[in-house]
């Protein structure tokens, strides 16, 4: 799963000098691209903690790097479902962010959500979700439907882009069936697979990396798109539309975490109520073109971001995020993505 | 040769003892680890379980059906022969064009020769990656190749060349062909032409010097390339993926996929286990042609 901007098969190491205090460190480990360099500036002024930043390019990536036992680290930005996982694998501590002075701060939508029932755990990043895309000047359909998506017309035959991994593929062929993700049963996932072999012929590519280049130079019309990267691409020139299909799109929601092992907890902690101030988060959202989970960054969001459309999901579309797949239903994933990759 | 001191064991075993170091710690020890994974059971959430286990070698071959049997599966064969299959089709396309290549540099005067293995080795400099993504602009709707050929009319729609497995052989022949050229090149330019001349003199067609002296006396380098050619390209990832659109899985995206998306490991291990097999094999064929070669030329 990449859906930062183009993110490098290399892990870069970024390391943001700052004014160093006697205040300590903070390391964090981010995606790739991801951490906006003026609000952590604005983080070092305020409370004189030196930020270091790596990165990396994949939940599995950071998954295996905390489980390889790579201390170091105080903060990490997983997603939902690795959050989930990272709790169950006892990688991460309770740093009681239900506690926190900027917590109220957190819209109620998002407070205690399922992968972190009690809010011990984590505090929010940015937000989005995962769709598809389309060319509105070369393309007559409307983006509807993920019918559209998976049983292309003979227009879009041929110029048809999905992404990489099976993790969004599948959970939206979930949504336009009407299946639960993660799904144990064989005989749903037999559904699946067909519906993703009967696509293949259609498809030009299974690639998460430059579906903007792709959809601006008409390789494709339609492409599995992630809503920040799609704005890019939008604003970049080419007449490329988010489509909200009404079966839902697929959320996913980064969280702040600390690791075990971590040794400036306490700075990890200052970092995590600084990220629910308003101000701070817009500063995050501007970088990233991702949405967040604070009450009152509103009026401190760049002009192009507070009226883009693909950052406003439609009342109608339910966005249903990813979930942690026991290895059962992971195991089912992984045959049918083989199957229809072989 | 020089000849070395009293105690010369000692000297070269001294002296070699860096690259033993550097082989030991680089190559055997990261294999040696891959093996070990690969017998491991795996952990759903990425990383092993430390069981023994052959579950990953036996899914390469079988898989349990719904009813728990054991069955034939050939998805991972056919992965495995569609990747050995575009392999040996690159190494040929390298040589087609790499030994002609490289003749046509021996034939030059030798302060030109220099000059072109420079040129040669150009590509080098510049990231593979980057030199593979530029093939997307070469290959690609609206590209160098299409647009031209859109604007006068001789085609009226896209070529559809991307995404084929003609971009991946493309690419992969693309990528690895100086490698086939320089090796050709430093056995043609030891070949001692006076032997050609010989053979003329003995009434042989020029095909004939081309098959029966040119190209056997080339054979070491011919032999060089094809496997500096066909190794890499049996593993290669950026060239299936950017290229092939990511299809149909090769042997590298299919370990990539095991590690970083389905988290099996041990599975993942096994796979670069074959590979590695493949690869030795290709070499044992390399060190069974040397040896008979230097039988050979003992005879002469």
């Amino acid at each position: 799963m990449m859906r930062k901007f183009g993110a490098p098969l290399v892990v870069v190491t970024l390391l943001v000098s700052g004014t160093a205090f006697a205040e300590g460190d903070l390391y964090i480990y981010n995606w790739s691209d991801y951490t906006a360099p003026d609000m952590v500036e604005k983080f070092e002024t305020e409370t004189g903690i030196n930020v270091i930043i790596d990165t990396y390019d994949s939940n599995e990536t950071a998954l295996a790097k905390l489980q390889s036992g790579a201390t170091g680290y105080d903060i990490v930005v997983p997603s939902q479902h690795f959050v989930e996982i990272m709790i169950k694998e006892d990688l991460l501590q309770k740093v009681a962010v239900h506690q926190m002075e900027n917590f109220g701060n957190v819209d109620p939508r998002w407070t205690y959500p399922s992968w972190d029932p009690d809010q011990e755990y984590s505090a929010p990043w940015n937000w989005g979700s995962a769709s598809f895309s389309y060319r509105a000047d070369l393309y007559s359909g409307s983006g509807e439907s993920l019918s559209e998506f998976f049983e292309p017309s003979e227009e879009v035959c041929g110029r048809l882009g999905v992404f990489e991994a099976p993790d969004e593929v599948i959970n939206m062929a979930n949504l336009y069936l009407g299946l639960p993700y993660c799904s144990e049963d064989p005989a749903e996932m037999t559904r699946i697979q067909e519906l993703l072999v009967n696509q293949k012929p259609c498809v030009t590519t299974y690639s998460s990396e430059g579906l903007n280049d792709r959809l601006a130079n008409e390789e494709v019309i339609i492409s599995a798109h992630w809503n920040g990267y799609s704005k890019k691409g939008r604003e970049a020139g080419a007449d490329i539309v988010y489509a909200y299909p009404q079966e839902g799109i697929v959320g996913w929601y980064d969280s702040v975490v600390v690791p075990v092992g971590a040794s400036n907890i306490e700075n990890a902690k200052i970092f995590m109520n600084f990220m629910m101030d308003p101000e701070n988060a817009a500063m995050q959202s501007n970088f990233s073109h991702y949405a967040n989970a604070i009450m009152g960054s509103g009026p401190y969001l760049d002009e192009s971001l507070s009226s883009a459309p693909e950052l406003n999901v439609p009342a109608d579309v339910p966005v249903i995020f990813g979930e942690a797949c026991s290895p059962a239903a992971q195991k089912l994933i992984d045959r049918v993505w083989t199957k229809v990759l072989q | 040769m020089i000849s070395l001191p009293r105690n010369s064991r000692t000297r070269t075993w001294l002296g070699l003892a860096p690259a033993w170091l550097v082989i030991g710690v680089f190559m055997l020890v990261p294999i040696a680890l891959m093996a070990v994974i690969s017998f491991l059971e795996a952990n759903p959430y990425g990383g092993v379980h430390f069981n023994f286990s052959t579950d990953a070698y036996v899914q390469i071959a079988f898989e349990y059906d719904l009813e728990d049997n054991l069955v034939f599966n050939p998805i991972y064969i056919n992965i495995i022969l569609r990747s050995v299959g575009l392999s040996i089709l690159a190494t040929v396309v390298c040589l087609v064009i790499g030994f002609p290549v490289a003749y046509f540099i021996t034939l030059q005067p030798p302060s030109k020769r220099n000059f072109y293995i420079y040129l040669i080795t150009i590509p080098f400099w510049t990231n593979l990656l980057i030199r593979t993504f530029s093939w997307i602009l070469i290959l690609g709707r609206n590209g160098v190749i299409e647009t031209p050929l859109l604007l006068t009319g001789v085609i009226d729609d896209s070529l559809n060349m991307m995404y084929t497995n003609g971009a991946i052989t493309v690419g992969l022949a693309y990528s690895y062909l100086p490698l086939m050229i320089l090796p050709i090149y430093a056995s043609l330019e030891r070949l001692d032409f006076r032997l050609v001349e010989a053979a003329s003199d003995l009434y042989a067609h020029r095909l004939e010097i081309m098959t029966k002296v040119i190209i056997p006396l080339s054979m070491p380098g011919i032999v060089a390339g094809c496997m500096l050619v066909y190794i890499p390209s049996l593993g290669a990832f950026i060239a299936p993926d950017l290229l092939g659109g990511g299809k149909r899985l090769l042997l590298g995206s299919l370990v990539q996929f095991q590690f970083a998306t389905a988290r099996n490991w041990p599975f993942g291990a096994a796979i670069a286990m074959v590979l590695l097999a493949f690869v030795v094999v290709a070499l044992m064929i390399y060190a069974r042609s040397a040896r008979k070669r230097a039988l050979i030329e003992g005879d002469l």
